[in-house]
């Protein structure tokens, strides 16, 4: 489904990702770790086509398609979705606005992002504690169905009882559809299944494997397996 | 009155401290007389339609009554048989004749030699409406009032007089506007009072044509316990506008909030301020302004609050500026006692580009995207009206910019 081939980015005149190489086949759910900086968030938004990362080299591919010059809404229609680490607060569009451009079921939506109705008509993020930002990113994502979720630190900022809740509706969500989930703590893994592991160092995948392998050396050795 | 006249005649030729000067004698004072119609469905179609799109409804649906205006003619006054004993609505030279004691509000709030708009106002008047909410009434439903320009060239000068007697509670929704005019003059004086523990809830939306100018000129009286709102949409292009609508918060605990909405298109310039004079022990007063200026439009978004007593205030102001346009955002706090509290925040700035890139996210182009956040920096949500005028006004503000986008 996605196809990331020696990819070198650099934002804000710095070299951020050099040479990174992943393969996400269809319904398959990798997770990617990795210490802060390494370069995590930076490839979520690369995939999605975020404007202040540039490409210098290598390619995307989406379904077999090259979308390394892609508008982002025109990633986004082909199926491409991005749960944001940090969703801005945009004053005035409501949450319901958002959900509401992709179904009429906005309610049910929320609830199944454990939001309430309220939610629906409040500025997006705007007052949103940590959690809440992350069930709003999520119910974004529901609404518009993406076929590759890119889930960019979702279990940050959720407390256990949440996380367990919507650890379930994550992996009842991902039946069938493919996803890349950057975690920084591993509590997401607790819920969800994922097929594949990597640890990403210095903008480069150092190490890829299965993730009943690579999560326990990593807790137990570091990031670096010092 | 000949005093007032007299004080008019002086100001003839003084230009307002703000706005462009306009030379009224660029402005025909020759209108067409308009007979007056049974219901407002006979209106003309065209008229119709425009009039609803400033929340004018021509089947009076939610509305307690009606006052339509068209140029310099009274067209069209009612008020439904349920409301009547609780509102009056009629023209201004009518109450004026009805009631001697109408005389003391005249000029009293707005003073008439403020400049040559007030002046041309008392000399050249051509009607206006009388709002008025008996004592103790509770108007469910508002009260509409429409002034409605319709020939080319023509200055409509109107005096209007909203009075909310003690312990009333009442809405009021105006809508004013022009249809086929290249050119024009919108003279609107307009004298509020809010009488002790009352609640006078007045929205205005203006939609103009890009020749036209306007220069409405407002002031309220604010008693004790008693609560004026003013709500102020425009979001459709003009040549010029200039607007500084005062409150005079006299009465214990009286509050006055100032509202405005504005989309700045084309050449639109735009000068809109909001000041409340906090006289009253505990008196509080917000004003409150969200703009976007795109094109070549230039907003001037003034708040004013003068704390004269025990009081509190804020100030909000945010604007967005795309393409070449400009915002000034001017907010003043004079702060004349050590007991008042005044605030102000104040924003301007482009879309941001995050936000776009969030939306775009979400499938969004970017034009749907800088649509979105134009209409959600807009929505009319910020003035508190209650649900079913609330979801009325967003559906006129939704047309309005969709079309001026």
């Amino acid at each position: 489904m996605l196809k990331v081939e020696n990819l070198w980015v650099s934002t804000d005149g710095k070299e951020i990702l050099k040479g990174v190489e992943l393969a996400i086949g269809d319904e398959e759910t990798h997770v990617l770790i990795g210490p802060n900086g390494a370069g995590k968030s930076c490839l979520a938004m690369t995939i999605m086509g975020i404007p202040i990362y540039t490409v210098k080299r290598g390619e995307i591919t989406f379904n077999g398609k090259d979308i390394t010059t892609m508008p982002i809404h025109e990633r986004a229609k082909l199926g491409i979705g991005l749960a944001f680490q940090n969703p801005p607060v945009i004053r005035g569009v409501k949450l319901r606005d958002i959900i509401s451009l992709h179904t009429k079921k906005v309610d049910d939506i929320l609830s199944r992002a454990y939001l309430s109705q309220e939610f629906g008509g409040r500025d997006v993020n705007l007052s949103f504690s940590g959690g809440e930002r992350k069930r709003s990113e999520l119910a974004q994502l529901f609404a518009m169905e993406s076929k590759l979720l890119l889930l960019d630190e979702i279990d940050s900022g959720v407390d256990i009882e949440s996380m367990e809740l919507l650890g379930k509706e994550i992996n009842s969500f991902l039946s069938g559809r493919s996803a890349l989930i950057i975690t920084h703590l591993g509590y997401i893994l607790n819920y969800v299944r994922a097929d594949k592991a990597h640890i990403l160092l210095d903008g480069k995948i150092a190490l890829s494997g299965k993730p009943d392998e690579i999560i326990p050396w990593v807790k137990e050795k570091g990031f670096k397996g010092e | 009155m000949s005093e007032q006249r007299d004080k008019a005649e002086k100001a003839r030729g003084r230009a307002a401290s703000l706005g462009a000067d306009l030379d009224l004698g660029q402005y025909s004072r020759e209108a067409e007389e308009w007979g007056r119609i049974k219901n407002l469905s006979h209106l003309h179609n065209d008229a119709r339609k425009t009039a609803t799109l400033v929340g004018v409804k021509d089947d009076e649906g939610f509305r307690c009554g009606t006052y339509f205006q068209l140029d310099h003619s009274v067209i069209f006054e009612s008020v439904k048989r349920e409301f009547e004993g609780k509102v009056e609505i009629m023209s201004t030279k009518e109450a004026l004749e009805r009631y001697d004691w109408v005389k003391d509000y005249w000029w009293r709030a707005v003073q008439v030699d403020t400049d040559k708009y007030t002046a041309q106002a008392e000399l050249n008047f051509d009607n206006g409406y009388f709002l008025r909410a008996l004592p103790g009434a509770k108007v469910t439903f508002p009260m509409q009032a429409c002034l409605f320009m319709s020939q080319d060239g023509i200055s409509q000068n109107v005096h209007n007089l909203i009075i909310a007697e003690e312990g009333s509670d009442v809405q009021i929704i105006t809508g004013c506007t022009s249809l086929g005019l290249e050119s024009g003059l919108h003279v609107g004086i307009s004298e509020f009072f809010a009488k002790k523990n009352a609640k006078l809830t007045f929205t205005m939306i203006h939609r103009w044509a890009p020749g036209v100018d306007v220069r409405p000129r407002a002031v309220a009286m604010v008693e004790d316990n008693a609560t004026f709102t003013n709500n102020y949409i425009c979001l459709n292009p003009l040549r010029s506008l200039q607007l500084y609508p005062t409150a005079h918060c006299n009465g214990e605990n009286s509050i006055a909030n100032l509202n405005s909405v504005l989309l700045g298109t084309g050449n639109s310039e735009m000068d809109v301020g909001g000041r409340v004079i906090l006289k009253g022990r505990n008196s509080r007063g917000h004003v409150v302004t969200r703009c976007v200026a795109k094109g070549k439009t230039r907003i001037y978004a003034r708040g004013e609050l003068i704390g004269e007593n025990e009081c509190r205030g804020h100030i909000d102001c945010r604007g967005l500026i795309g393409d070449d346009a400009n915002i000034y955002a001017i907010p003043m706090l004079d702060g004349l006692v050590k007991d008042c509290e005044l605030s102000h925040e104040a924003a301007v700035g482009k879309i941001r580009e995050e936000d776009l890139w969030y939306l775009m996210s979400r499938e969004l182009n970017e034009d749907e995207a800088t649509s979105l956040i134009i209409k959600g920096y807009l929505d009319p949500g910020i003035l508190g009206l209650p649900k079913e005028l609330d979801d009325e006004i967003k559906r006129v503000a939704e047309v309005a910019t969709e079309e001026a986008l």
